[in-house]
């Protein structure tokens, strides 16, 4: 079942360190496609830590690996380290100051029960 | 009067002058730069520093170094600009990085001598000739070329970007429209009451952090700036100040203050707008904490103990200016620290992110009157945030050219952006091969700055501070590109104006 969401996307001490390891390390690419969320919002979608998620807006739609917040996010917060994944769901649109709306970002999210399928 | 010191191999630049000596060879010896600027014995002109700092004694005369330690070096991975770095270089290796935070190691580990084409032009290796010829024929013919990026590279070399942009009547923008550019553009509405991060350091009692996290964006800032270390003013260090968090998530920062307040998404402006509300004494309605998550007892007390500081500090990150209202949450933040100067000291500071954004700031400002969202088209510069901005002039698929200095749009950009990138034909200057360095047009991989170049930086607080590389690279600089192709551009101009560039 697809929740809607808001997505706060974010710098991580990781997503630092890997980023300087190179934007195509094994570590920084799983750093960047892994949402973390509330234990009571993965269990609102029939998810657990490791599966893989469907995430999407009206810019756009990518496919993460769910991971367990640790006392970060309230319920209804999810996060991600900034990167290619977020950036694909912000618009163009900039509201006349040159910076798209990068955080705060409201997304559906629903797991993705095989490759090419949602739970729907 | 002292007799000036020999002169050396210059590595970096002072300031006052552009040769200076950098010695630093073989471990256990002592270590010393001297400046031979011309008034190196006047000690005044500007950075007396410059002719006391140590870094290394002379070095034994062999041919291969095999171990180097340079001193006073200078981290560029974020806006803190640490300039106390003690590094061993191996080589062509950083092996030891004192004082460096974990992003700073990561920096200076993993920027070592990769084995990547000098340039390539389509995908393809090239000579570094060919590279420049057609990266000036790309730039010269377009109609409505942007130039992007540069808060990863020299002063030195975003003045050059700016000259070329000039040249060829472009648009001009930074990496700061993605970050903290609406900040910049509150800073015109309203003003920023500012100070450097010393005087955060020896007077601030009372840190507020409002949408940022520093223990993980900018770790050292709490300890070398801001909430640990003892001052003037401040001589127990964090005993002698109030801390406060407003976010979203309950960070790692949340351990290190005294007082955390969650935040609701999207209410930045609300909350801003209250405090100053309760600074003035005005009634504000109980509704505030289903707007805001924060009840108003809280937001009353907190007003309180605001105005009660000696000197107080907002030290604010992208959770205000990248969310929902950027500019009015910027210039409510900002608003809210001038209020407070009726009753105390208080100042705002937004917490920059790339290693020199705070330069490219300052070098667009002094060079055009703006700091970012520039249009040099008519030979006068125009500021306009939303028509000359990058993401938008990408989006809109208006640019036909794009002249792209340390920076990855085509990987953190929005989709339309990408795709109008995708579309025209792209310079790029990167150390190493992006997304965006990929897709381009001509790619030059190029020296890092700090690490194997010279030059300048600015601080997060707008200090300017020197780099002293670690070791040579066989790459080029960002600088010495620019100016090839600017020279380029600029015979080419000449020509079909039928005047030689003599």
């Amino acid at each position: 079942m697809a929740v809607e969401f808001i997505l706060i996307p974010g710098r991580t001490s990781r997503q630092g360190t890997t980023l300087n390891e190179g934007k195509y390390t094994d570590g920084y690419k799983e750093e960047v496609s892994t949402l973390l969320m509330h234990p009571d919002d993965l269990e609102r979608i029939g998810a657990t830590a490791g599966d893989q998620l469907r995430v999407w807006n009206e810019h756009g739609d990518i496919t993460v690996t769910s991971g367990l917040d640790k006392g970060e996010c309230p319920p209804g917060l999810v996060f991600i380290s900034y990167g290619d994944c977020s950036s694909r769901l912000m618009g163009g649109e900039t509201h006349g100051s040159g910076m798209p709306t990068s955080k705060g970002l409201d997304v559906w999210i629903e797991r993705v029960t095989s490759p090419g399928e949602t739970a729907e | 009067m002292p007799s000036p010191p020999p002169r050396r191999r210059a590595a970096f630049c002072c300031p006052a002058f552009s040769a200076a000596v950098f010695i630093g060879y073989n471990s256990g010896a002592t270590a010393r730069t001297v400046c031979v600027c011309p008034k190196w014995s006047e000690g005044n002109h500007g950075l007396e520093r410059f002719h006391t700092m140590s870094i290394a004694e002379e070095p034994a005369k062999t041919e291969t170094p095999e171990l180097k330690v340079v001193s006073d070096a200078t981290c560029t991975f974020c806006g803190c600009v640490c300039d106390d770095m003690e590094l061993t270089v191996e080589g062509n290796r950083i092996t030891k990085a004192k004082n460096a935070c974990v992003l700073g190691k990561a920096w200076f580990f993993n920027h070592h001598i990769e084995n990547e084409p000098e340039a390539t032009v389509d995908g393809q290796p090239s000579t570094y000739d060919v590279a420049i010829e057609r990266a000036a024929d790309i730039l010269y013919s377009a109609t409505y070329p942007v130039t992007y990026g540069l808060s990863d590279t020299t002063c030195e070399a975003q003045r050059k970007a700016v000259a070329i942009t000039d040249w060829i009547g472009g648009c001009l923008d930074t990496t700061t429209s993605v970050c903290h550019g609406p900040s910049g553009m509150a800073f015109q509405g309203v003003g920023e009451v500012t100070c450097s991060l010393g005087e955060i350091k020896h007077r601030a009692d009372f840190l507020l952090y409002w949408g940022g996290n520093p223990a993980e964006s900018h770790p050292r800032h709490f300890t070398r700036y801001s909430l640990m270390p003892k001052g003037r003013h401040v001589p127990r260090g964090r005993k002698d100040r109030t801390a406060v968090l407003i976010d979203v998530r309950k960070t790692k920062s949340a351990k290190a203050v005294d007082i955390f307040l969650q935040l609701k998404p999207r209410s930045d402006f609300e909350l801003a707008w209250a405090l100053r509300g309760l600074i003035r004494g005005i009634e504000i309605d109980p509704s505030i904490e289903q707007k805001t998550g924060i009840p108003l007892e809280t937001l009353t007390d907190l007003a309180e103990r605001m105005k009660q500081a000696r000197f107080g500090a907002i030290l604010f990150g992208m959770g205000v200016t990248m969310t929902r209202g950027k500019h009015l949450n910027s210039e409510a933040v900002l608003s809210l620290a001038r209020d407070l100067n009726k009753y105390t000291r208080w100042v705002a500071k937004p917490m920059r992110g790339h290693g020199n954004v705070t330069g490219a700031d300052n070098v667009v400002s002094w060079s055009t009157g703006y700091p970012f969202g520039v249009n040099l088209a008519r030979g006068y510069p125009r500021f306009n945030p939303g028509e000359y901005t990058t993401s938008d002039l990408l989006a809109r698929g208006e640019a036909d050219a794009a002249l792209i200095i340390a920076s990855d749009p085509m990987s953190n950009f929005s989709q339309p952006a990408r795709d109008h990138l995708a579309k025209i034909p792209v310079v790029v200057l990167d150390p190493k091969r992006s997304d965006t360095a990929r897709a381009a047009a001509v790619h030059f991989t190029t020296a890092t700055y700090g690490i194997n170049t010279p030059g300048t930086v600015y601080r997060m607080d707008d200090i300017p501070i020197p780099l002293r590389p670690a070791f040579d690279s066989p790459y080029r600089s960002d600088l010495e590109i620019l100016t090839a192709i600017e020279k380029r551009i600029r015979e080419k101009q000449f020509a079909a104006a039928g005047v030689t560039s003599d």
